[in-house]
């Protein structure tokens, strides 16, 4: 291939040219695929990357700022640009947290005791995510709204859900309510985490305490994992809150409903502003996610380090 | 502290782990429960503790009923079988947990716990890791924290889940030396019989939910209760034989009954050590049975030989390595195996 041909040039001055690795290295392992299995592969996935993720998002930047910073900024401060962002801060902080709770107490509950119906809990966790979201966002509308079940209930007492704010709260619970549960229930059934429970307990803990010192402390990462998706879901959910919402600009519009408005008014520019924050959001979401793996990771090693230093220096 | 076990039952579904147990633990003692998997030891441990509660029956500490105590109230140290230390702190704070989980009325002062826990790394021989994270540990290492981490809370009694089961024969010594500097009534549960009888002051022999034998290791060994026992601690060659008054004929091999064999019937089983027999190249007179050479095992401080016998039973013999070489025993060889005493064959009641 094109590479192959130049390979050898470049490999005579630097050795640790990375196509190196294209000349075939002696296999060191049995589980080694061939060469070109290899790297045929990571092309796929990289040029799959690059299509469908990384190009889309470069376009969202692109078009966001076709027109110059001034006309990005302006679409952004717009009253109801503004409203909107607000709108989705407020139902993320509403969801998020109430999500956090119930999914603790969802996988507590499973893994911890055996009751009938078990099996139907964990299928239905699972819901909302097999449901497609608009039909979630229906069955709000088929309870909670005029016509609905509790509608005429509702309407005497003069609370408004449907295309109100409680409305998009309680569709976008719905919809996030699987990310923290579906993270934890692998994490907590596994066998290690209920030996440590049993030690604290020997050792005099309270169940409090061997929930905030060994479980917590034990899943916090997968927890966290699972919350900073669920946010991402509450922040670009669209489906469910489009029905439930109303589009009311300036009131019942998130951000996600904000852009597709824009977008539907040929006003490219202001869409893709928006669309860029939801973006800078999803990479944000990312990084951070990176982030708390890494510092995981370089922190107990950098200790081992030190320490099989000294145990060295004393021998 | 001394413990006492009544009439304890304990069911899974269907499966009775525990059957009527009763035994008594003395205070201070080095206590094994011996017996295979799914004998209901590891049961038995964890109802100790107050992991597992009873069906039946109760247990006493010290002569207050503790049958329904939580862990907590029972104050026991419990050294899990794959030492559950906690996985996000380190050593140091691994054995410090139980002293700072106490109630601020209960809880030491900080310099107290440092203290506390310096001493007890220094007891386990692990001053230099304190900084280190469980996975950073090897597993005699891990077992070791998991033993001062339990210790830390001055337990009355500790009790601990197979802790040799992958490490090597010098941990053994290691928790016999332990015991013998701090004196705590100790109970440890095995599979493996040479762990046992090396390290305890008693062993508890068990099988299918029920006490076999109670006894020192020495007594467990030399004086089996049950055929069980006698099975379990060490190979054992099995004889059918026929009885004539006071004795019984093995093939041409005639023999004492012994005491307490069943005299009813025509025949009565035997049972004798492989290290008990000899083997010899000439006969010698009516004492000894035929044999043919099966297979030879001489790595190692004795000789296993596996012989045919007359009959067409496997049979195994230990001989020592000078008695092989005098011998220079081949496979396929005829010789005749005789028993080195006149008193080496035992009978079970059961049998």
């Amino acid at each position: 291939m094109f590479i192959d041909t130049d390979s050898k040039s470049l490999q005579a001055q630097s050795p640790d040219f990375p196509f190196r690795i294209f000349k075939g290295k002696p296999k060191t392992r049995v589980t080694t695929e061939p060469a070109f299995v290899r790297w045929g592969l990571i092309t796929i996935a990289l040029v799959f990357l690059g299509l469908f993720v990384i190009m889309p998002l470069i376009i969202v930047f692109g078009s966001a700022l076709e027109q110059g910073v001034k006309a990005y900024l302006a679409a952004m401060y717009e009253p109801d640009a503004l409203a909107a962002i607000r709108l989705t801060l407020l139902t993320a902080a509403v969801a998020v947290p109430l999500n956090l709770v119930f999914g603790v107490v969802a996988t507590w509950a499973i893994a911890k005791f055996d009751f009938k119906g078990k099996n139907i809990l964990i299928t239905l966790i699972d819901l909302p995510f097999s449901v497609s979201p608009v039909v979630s966002g229906l069955i709000y509308v088929l309870i909670f709204g005029l016509q609905g079940w509790l509608g005429p209930w509702l309407n005497e007492r003069d609370i408004k859900i449907i295309f109100a704010v409680p409305g998009i709260v309680m569709a976008t619970i719905f919809i996030t309510f699987p990310f923290v549960a579906r993270e934890l229930i692998p994490l907590m059934q596994a066998q290690g985490v209920e030996e440590e429970e049993e030690a604290a307990i020997s050792l005099g803990a309270s169940g409090w305490q061997t929930f905030f010192r060994v479980t917590l402390p034990n899943v916090k990462w997968g927890l966290l994992h699972g919350v900073i998706l669920c946010n991402a879901r509450a922040m670009g959910e669209f489906g469910a809150v489009s029905v439930v919402s109303g589009h009311i600009r300036g009131l019942t519009n998130t951000m996600t409903l904000h852009v597709e408005i824009l977008y539907n008014e040929y006003n490219s520019v202001a869409a893709f502003a928006v669309a860029s924050l939801l973006a800078l959001l999803a990479l944000a979401t990312l990084a951070l996610k990176s982030i708390v793996e890494w510092k995981t990771r370089t922190s107990k090693k950098i200790k081992s380090k030190n320490d099989k230093k000294k145990e060295r220096n004393e021998n | 502290m001394r413990i006492e076990i009544q009439n304890l039952t304990k069911k899974f579904g269907a499966f009775a782990a525990l059957k009527d147990i009763s035994m008594g633990i003395e205070s201070g003692e080095l206590l094994a429960l011996l017996g295979p998997s799914g004998c209901g030891k590891t049961t038995l441990l964890r109802v100790l503790a107050g992991l597992e509660f009873a069906d039946g029956g109760s247990i006493r500490f010290d002569g207050t009923d503790a049958t329904n105590q939580s862990v907590r109230a029972r104050k026991v140290g419990f050294v899990f079988q794959h030492y559950a230390l906690f996985r996000h702190i380190n050593v140091f704070e691994n054995i410090a947990f139980g002293l700072r989980v106490r109630s601020r009325k209960m809880r030491p002062a900080r310099y107290v716990i440092d203290a506390k826990v310096k001493e007890l790394l220094n007891l386990v021989k692990l001053e230099e890791m304190s900084g280190r994270y469980p996975s950073q540990l090897s597993g005699g290492q891990r077992q070791r924290v998991a033993l001062a981490r339990a210790l830390a809370v001055e337990p009355r009694v500790l009790l601990l889940d197979e802790p040799f089961g992958a490490l090597d024969a010098k941990v053994r010594q290691e928790l016999r030396r332990l015991h013998d500097e701090i004196h705590i009534t100790s109970v440890f549960v095995t599979h493996d019989q040479e762990e046992a009888l090396e390290v305890a002051d008693r062993v508890v022999v068990m099988n299918e939910g029920r006490v076999e034998q109670i006894g020192a290791p020495e007594k467990v060994y030399h004086q089996p209760a049950t055929p069980f026992v006698y099975n379990f601690l060490g190979h054992v060659n099995l004889f059918r034989g026929r009885v004539e008054g006071d004795k019984i004929y093995i093939g041409n091999m005639e023999i004492e009954l012994p005491e307490n064999a069943q005299r009813d019937g025509k025949t009565a089983t035997v049972y004798v050590r492989p290290h008990l027999l000899e083997i010899e190249e000439q006969p010698n007179h009516h004492n000894h049975f035929r044999a043919t050479v099966k297979h030879i095992h001489a790595a190692g401080p004795q000789v296993k030989v596996e012989l045919m016998t007359e009959w067409g039973d496997l049979i195994h013999v230990e001989i020592s390595q000078k008695r092989y070489r005098a011998l220079r025993l081949q496979r396929d060889v005829e010789v005749f195996v005789t028993p080195k005493e006149k008193k080496v064959f035992m009978a079970m009641e059961t049998a």
